[in-house]
């Protein structure tokens, strides 16, 4: 996959900022207004398949291959499982609202609801890691199955 | 506000059976992204902005996933024979569920009554009370997702991984030969 025209690189050069940020703003402040870990995870994936599909499969470079996404994949999903036991340890249960108990924080603050920005964050990359690289093992798969030839 | 629903609700079963029913590859994928955008529209219209968003993101996501594995690879169709015993068996069967359900609906109540939360003691209602003081997020939904069930988020993203892991899995293979195109991924 070589990337495509001068307008949409372009286009994709001025959006990719924005877009992460949003997907960052969505998962982070998803406590407060409609988001979550999820929609703002699977718009990072969008940007991520927004860059290759742009520039081209080598976009993403070196530190974002396939074995990094991987790894980032199972981190976030062991900060969630952290989260959790961290909850048996000082809230008395597993998953348990434990910082809420001990910092209440304001209401509407971003301060505000305990454990539940960090497991929005944990979520949000890990669908973020997992949804880029199930698209980045698709492109190297139709790479190797020469698909691409057919493509101009 | 129902007349627009029913609206969007007409519109995304056409644009199914016209993904469905159509000969042209293309036409049929485009009809499946309309109807993801049509249901994203229709949670709007339900009040549902959580869901609406992530139902917009993943039909944008799925349609590129779903446009680069099928157009431009050669995908053979074919086209089935008219099956006519089948077809009269099916809309059959759709006319008497179609009765059936018609009997069924009378008896519900009315469509957006708060059945559960009018409830004090159902868990929806001490969820809808307790969200602010008891986990500090304004969002209720976010608050019963990450804090009063967040078990079952944890089961979600258990099951995203699996997902995620059977793909590479299927899809990787160690690449044999060092020369050829591109390098070790």
């Amino acid at each position: 996959m070589n990337g495509m025209s001068l307008i949409v690189r372009t286009a994709a050069k001025l959006v990719r900022t924005f877009v992460l940020v949003f997907g960052l703003y969505l998962a982070l402040y998803g406590h407060l207004t409609p988001g979550g870990g999820f929609a703002g995870g699977v718009v990072c994936a969008g940007l991520y398949v927004l860059l290759v599909l742009a520039f081209g499969r080598d976009a993403p470079g070196k530190r974002l291959r396939e074995s990094w996404l991987a790894r980032l994949d199972s981190l976030a999903i062991l900060a969630f499982l952290v989260i959790g036991l961290l909850g048996v340890r000082y809230g008395g249960s597993f998953l348990a609202n434990f910082i809420r108990r001990a910092f209440p924080g304001r209401p509407y603050d971003l301060a505000s609801g305990g454990t539940i920005p960090l497991a929005n964050l944990a979520i949000w990359l890990k669908v973020s890691a997992s949804l880029a690289l199930a698209f980045a093992v698709l492109v190297a798969a139709g790479r190797r199955t020469g698909a691409d030839a057919e493509e101009e | 506000m129902v007349e627009l629903l029913v609206g969007v609700l007409f519109f995304t079963v056409g644009a199914a059976i016209v993904a469905v029913e159509t000969r042209s590859l293309l036409s049929s994928v485009i009809g499946l992204g309309a109807v993801g955008f049509g249901l994203s529209l229709a949670f709007l219209l339900l009040c549902a902005p959580d869901i609406a968003i992530v139902q917009v993101v993943v039909e944008v996501l799925t349609l590129v996933f779903l446009i680069r594995a099928t157009l431009g690879r050669g995908v053979q169709t074919t086209e089935e024979s008219r099956d006519t015993f089948g077809m009269v068996m099916t809309a059959s069967l759709l006319l008497v569920m179609l009765l059936v359900l018609a009997g069924a609906i009378q008896s519900l109540p009315a469509f957006g009554e708060p059945r559960f939360a009018a409830d004090p003691s159902a868990p929806a209602a001490q969820y809808l009370a307790a969200a602010l003081e008891q986990t500090g997020a304004a969002n209720a939904v976010t608050a019963v997702v990450l804090d009063f069930r967040a078990y079952d988020t944890l089961g979600e993203a258990t099951v995203l991984f699996a997902a995620v892991l059977g793909v590479v899995v299927v899809l990787r293979r160690r690449p044999r030969r060092t020369d050829g195109e591109g390098g070790v991924s």
